[in-house]
This record gives structure tokens, sequence and C-alpha cells, in this order.
């Protein structure tokens, strides 16, 4: 299916360049709508907003560690756009547009991040949404084994699984890619080469000169995608989503992008990347190319993006508020999940502590 | 002389030892260029060059299984897991062969190696970044687990740690990481392991402990004094092989006992203790010897981990009880 897009031959795939504009010598690609391209830059708009507002309440001590998505935002809104509510999307850590597209409160992601527990609960039948994953690659299988369920229950939903650069050295990406391949599983893996992992460069994770070759090894196509690009992302996953639902097994498609921020609230990146290297990322942010297409295909107006960016902020203001007012967990709540039924000894021990803490509860 | 925390005495015992061993290496994720996400490898790229301080690929159990080669070739590899929380994929590594190779080969081939990580809570951190699971090392025979809670004993501790034949989990109090300094002299020393501290000597109860979790039973143990309680702290510095004579000698003169850590309870690092103590001391007991410990539950996320954490209030409270156990 990526037959004019081999990873192999140096090929990457663009739609939307820099400037915003459509690169019009390409074979017949899925194209996002006029009405889905506003959409992608609605959502990336409130999405930076969101992200910012994390980063600046970490500084004023209202926030714990959290790791910034600005810079990546197309990765996840282009390909969620591309598969449908009842398709599997299994996080990484840095798909908060994706999230959002899928229709996830924005509360819930900062209540995640404020630590409370209640920030993993995604109603299932309503989300389809897999909880954030902190260890490394480690959810690969689980979206392999989602797909395999899916298959073996005859639906036609397949299973959009995230990770980072970093997280293709990890032995369950192997693992994973292989028995999807095996299994012929539906299942698309995304992996967002932000190029770092902290402060590890992407050459020092691996040998081969893309990551999306490495799909041919386990008996599937690759692609590598500009990852700033929403209409490029959104093609190959449209084509990938299509390629599994038809049976036709996984894909593996590398989203080249960059973290325009830290790694976390708690990194430095002046440690281990040059200014310049930023600089010129900057100028392929994803959600200034998208602005610079919505406005010279007349799908908004300047002056609707500026009372848009407003909103947006407001909406993560309240969105954070509201998480940040949401019931903080309960001793008892520490215990009570821990099993269906609580054993006795376990009992014992919230006793002790309610004792220790007072009687209170 | 020179006053260090325990994280730049970290870096200090590997600045130090890496001098005089040209064979010790050492890696990990952000190790190299960055010195580590907490600093503890700084600068020792820069003095030891790219082959003998460097980042790996993001892979746990091949940064331990490649270190086991490089012992086995040769070298005294020092690696660094980036929190305890993500060590379980070595866990194959450790518990089938860096564990055993010694005993496999009766002694043709041996492990001297050093995997590093912080371990332990209380700093609002994310999902598996506050776990104390030492006992699970505790548990598998054929490595040494050690746990420093000064920067004076981290060096000392982490030097005998290069320096030992065999393997050694050298878990490291990230809450303390820069709580305080103290002066550590610039050459190299070693602390040996297996063997405790007694932090301060007492009469009444030995109270023992390790690790992140011995700043709060150092102001227990200071609020009980001026309760006029005398109270023998002991830091048990090393898990395994824990130092059996100095517990026992303690609990024979104090006749109670209490074992404080933040890890979960069962089959835990207290439970060996007192079962130890319960044979071994038996006539000297006046009081049921107990036990202070995290519940056995999955760590809080920040919100309620103060729900999970044993405060210095709560080890006074307990101490008490003991001193005033009447049978
Ligand atoms: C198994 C494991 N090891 C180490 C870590 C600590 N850690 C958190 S993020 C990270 C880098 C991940 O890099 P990458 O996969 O490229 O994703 P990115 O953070 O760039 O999105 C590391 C080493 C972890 N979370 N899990």
């Amino acid at each position: 299916m990526f037959e004019n897009f081999d990873p192999r031959e140096g090929k990457r795939l663009q739609i939307l360049n820099e400037d915003g504009q459509i690169n019009s010598d390409l074979p017949k690609l899925p194209m996002l709508t006029n009405k889905q391209a506003l959409h992608a830059f609605k959502i990336m708009v409130i999405t930076r907003e969101a992200d910012d507002w994390a980063v600046s309440l970490n500084r004023q001590g209202r926030m714990p560690t959290y790791p910034p998505v600005k810079g990546q935002e197309a990765n996840s809104i282009g390909s969620l756009m591309a598969v449908k509510n009842e398709d599997w999307f299994v996080q990484a850590f840095r798909e908060l547009g994706g999230l959002l597209i899928r229709g996830v409160p924005l509360t819930q992601h900062y209540l995640y991040f404020l630590g409370n527990e209640m920030g993993s609960f995604y109603e299932p039948e309503k989300y389809h949404v897999l909880p954030i994953s902190v260890p490394i690659s480690s959810q690969l299988p689980h979206a392999v084994g989602l797909a395999y369920a899916e298959q073996y229950k005859g639906t036609d939903n397949i299973t959009i699984v995230f990770n980072g650069d970093g997280g293709t050295s990890v032995g369950d990406f192997h693992e994973s890619l292989n028995f999807a391949g095996v299994w012929n599983a539906p299942v698309i893996f995304y992996v967002q080469n932000n190029q770092y992992a902290i402060s590890v460069p992407r050459h020092h994770q691996t040998a081969s000169t893309t990551i999306a070759e490495k799909a041919f090894g386990y008996g599937f196509e690759g692609v590598q995608v500009d990852g700033n690009d929403v209409f490029a992302v959104y093609a190959a996953t449209k084509l990938a989503a299509n390629h599994a639902r038809k049976g036709n097994g996984p894909t593996l498609i590398e989203g080249f992008t960059y973290r325009l921020g830290a790694h976390t609230t708690a990194d430095d990146p002046t440690r281990y990347r040059e200014d310049q290297e930023v600089a010129d990322w900057i100028k392929k942010d994803p959600l200034i190319r998208l602005e610079k297409y919505v406005l010279n295909n007349k799908l908004i107006t300047e002056q609707q993006i500026v009372t848009l960016k407003k909103e947006a902020k407001k909406q993560a203001h309240a969105a954070f508020e509201e998480a940040d007012n949401f019931q903080k967990e309960s001793l008892d709540n520490t215990f009570r999940y821990t099993f269906k039924n609580i054993p006795p000894i376990l009992e014992e021990q919230l006793e002790q502590r309610r004792e220790l803490e007072g009687g209170l509860k | 002389m020179q006053a260090l925390t325990i994280i730049s005495a970290v870096n200090d015992a590997l600045m130090t030892e890496m001098q005089n061993d040209k064979n010790i290496v050492t890696f990990g994720e952000d190790v190299g260029v960055e010195g580590g996400v907490f600093r503890a490898t700084v600068n020792l790229q820069k003095k030891y060059g790219e082959k003998r301080c460097f980042d790996s690929p993001l892979a746990e159990n091949a940064i331990v299984g490649t270190a086991l080669g490089m012992a086995m070739g040769g070298l005294r590899p020092v690696v660094e897991i980036q929190f305890s929380g993500f060590v379980y994929p070595a866990f194959n590594q450790i518990i089938t062969h860096v564990s055993r190779m010694r005993n496999r080969t009766r002694g043709a081939l041996t492990a001297p190696m050093v995997i590093r990580m912080p371990y332990s809570g209380g700093i609002r951190a994310l999902e598996l970044h506050s776990e104390s699971m030492e006992a699970l090392f505790g548990h598998i025979p054929g490595i040494k687990v050690v746990i420093p809670s000064t920067p004076y004993d981290t060096k000392g501790l982490l030097i005998s740690a290069i320096r030992d034949e065999d393997p050694v989990i050298f878990m490291e109090p990230k809450r303390l990481y820069r709580a305080f300094k103290q002066e550590v002299p610039e050459d190299a020393y070693t602390i040996p392991i297996g063997k405790a501290a007694i932090v301060q000597p007492g009469t009444q109860l030995t109270l023992i402990s390790y690790g992140s979790q011995m700043k709060e039973a150092k102001e227990a143990t200071a609020l009980l004094q001026k309760e006029g309680i005398s109270v023998e702290l002991i830091d048990l510095r090393t898990i395994y092989p824990y130092d059996k004579s100095t517990i026992l000698e303690s609990v024979k003169k104090t006749g109670r006992l209490l074992v404080v850590h933040e890890g979960p309870r069962s089959f835990g690092v207290a439970a060996e203790i007192i079962a130890m103590v319960s044979k071994d001391a038996f006539e000297y007991l006046e009081a049921p010897p107990t036990r202070l410990t995290g519940a056995d539950t999955i760590f809080p996320l920040p919100s309620a981990e103060h729900h999970y954490m044993i405060h210095t209030a709560h080890i006074v409270k307990r101490a008490t009880e003991v001193i005033r156990y009447q049978p």
C-alpha cells in the first residue's frame, strides 16, 4: 500500500509542506475534507493551549511532573481522525491531541497528571482508550492482544498503539511487532519519532536509517511520514487502518517529528541539544502550517482564530480548575482497588492505617 | 574533606573509583552526555571518555545482560537503572544469569557488577517512580542488596560494591538525594557490605530501618528521647546479607524491637528480621517484635501518597506501644 513511499529508498510522505501548501504531484491518497481540516486545527489549538497551561502550572507549583506534547500534536490528531471510535486507542503518554479527538474530556488528562487515579478511568464502552503507560513500550503487547480479541470476536475493529523512538529499543517493541506479524493482527504501531528519548538522540537508539524500515523484518510494511503534517499522518493511518480492517494485518508508521518542549517539566533540554536545532524545528511547527492552510483556504478568518485561541485558553483553565477541585482519593480507595474483594489481611492493614491516621478515613 | 549530598557522593564514588580501576565502565539511559536524570554520573564522560561512560539504548534487560557479559569479559560494569520501577524487564537477566553464574560454573565465571537504582516515594512522582521493592531482590539467592542513607555511607558502600566479587544491587534513597550534606573524604574508602550501623545507642527499644525511611526514624528517635525513652537506632545498610549479630546484640540488650520500612509488609525485610529475632533472641524479648511498614497496596499517585507514607508520628506511636507493652 505504500509502494511509492518505501522508507528503505529514503522516502517520507509529506502532503502539507511548511508553507501550508498541498504537494500536488502525489498519487491519490486519502485526504482530510475541509471540515475535517478545520476540526483538526481547532483540536490542535486547544491541545497547544492546554499543554502550555500545564507547563506553566507546573512552574507555579500547582501541577506535578508533566510531559509536554508541543510540536508533536499532528501525530495523534491526524491518526485518531483516521480511525473510528470503536477502534482501540492505546496511548503512551504524549497523545493529548488524540484523546481530545476521541472526545475524552481535557479534565481527565489534567486529573491524571495531578496524580489522581481517576485520571486513568476511561469508560471502556465510550472511549476504547487504554490508560497512560509509564513503562516505555510495555503497552505494545496489549495492543496486539486487543487486536487479537477483536479479530476473535469477529468485529472489524482495529487497534492503534503509540510509543516513541526510545521505545523502539525495548524488547516489547520487537516482540509485539513479531507477534502482530505472525498473527496477522489488525494493529497499527505508531512511533512518534521526536528525535530524543530524554537526552538520548535517535541515532543512539538504533543503527538503522529509519524506524519505519524495521517493519519489513517482521513481514509487513512500514512507512515514514512527516509527523508535523496532519494530512500525511491522516493519509498513512487511513490506508493502514483499511488494510488492517480488511484482514491484511499490521503496519508500522513512523511519525518524523520533534518535541519542542522539555522531556518533562523536570528536564532541561539545553543540556543536550542546540538552540539552532530547536529554532529550525519551530519553522516546521504543525500548528503554524495548518493555520496557514485553513486561512489560505478561507476555512476560518484571522479574527475567528484570535477568538478561538482565547476560548481555548479559557477552556484549558476551566478544565484544570475542575480537575484540581475533583475529590481527592481517599485512604479507603488506596486499598479498595487492589482486589475485587479485599482479603482479611489487607482489611487489617487498612484498619491499622486508619488508626495511625487518627481514625480518619 | 568535602560536604556532599547523597547524589554527589554517588558521583564522587564513581569519579574516585574509575580513577583507581581502568576496568570500570558505567552506562545506562541518559548516563553519558546528560550525566543521569538525577546527575549521578555527571562529568564522568567528560573525564573518562565515551568508552567508559555512555548512554545505552532504552532497554533495561539488555543493560543488565550486556553488563554481565562485560563482567565475564573482565570489566567492572556499574549500570544505572533510571528508576527502580523500570528494573522489572531486567529481572530475567538478574534472576536467570547474574545471580547464578558463580554457582552455575562452580566459580569459573563470576559477575562482579553493580546495578544502581533510585528507589522510594514521597516525591510526588509519576506512576512506578515511588516504590520500595528491595524485598524482591532480597529474595533472590546470589545477589547482595545495599541501601545507604547518608552521603558518607553512600561513597564507602558504593566503592565496596564496585570492588565486590559478586553482583550488588545498590538502591539509592532518592527522597534523600539532596536532603542534607555531610563531610565525605576525597580519597577512596570502603564501608563493609553486611555491616549495620548503630546510629544512636540506647537501652529500651531497638529501632531498625534503612534508606529513605531513616530520616523519619531519626526524627522519631529524637522525639522519643525527649520523652525519656532510650532508643537504639540501627541503620541496616545492607539488606542481604544482613547483619545478624548487630541486631541480636541490640535486641538482647533492649528486649524490644520495632522494624520500620516503606516497602510493602508481606514477605518484606521486617518479616525476615523479626523471624530471625523471634528464634534467636526469644528468651530476651519483653514485647512482641513489631513492624511498621508500607501496606500491601499499589503505591498511590501523588494526590494520595500521604496515605501510604510512614510519617515520624506513626513511628513514635508504634514505638510507644512497644515500650508500654505488658504481657
Ligand atoms: C522501561 C522504562 N525505562 C525507563 C523509563 C524512564 N523514561 C521515561 S520517558 C523515557 C524516554 C522515552 O523516550 P521515547 O520512547 O523516545 O519517548 P518520548 O519521551 O520521547 O516521547 C525514559 C527513559 C521508563 N518510563 N520506562
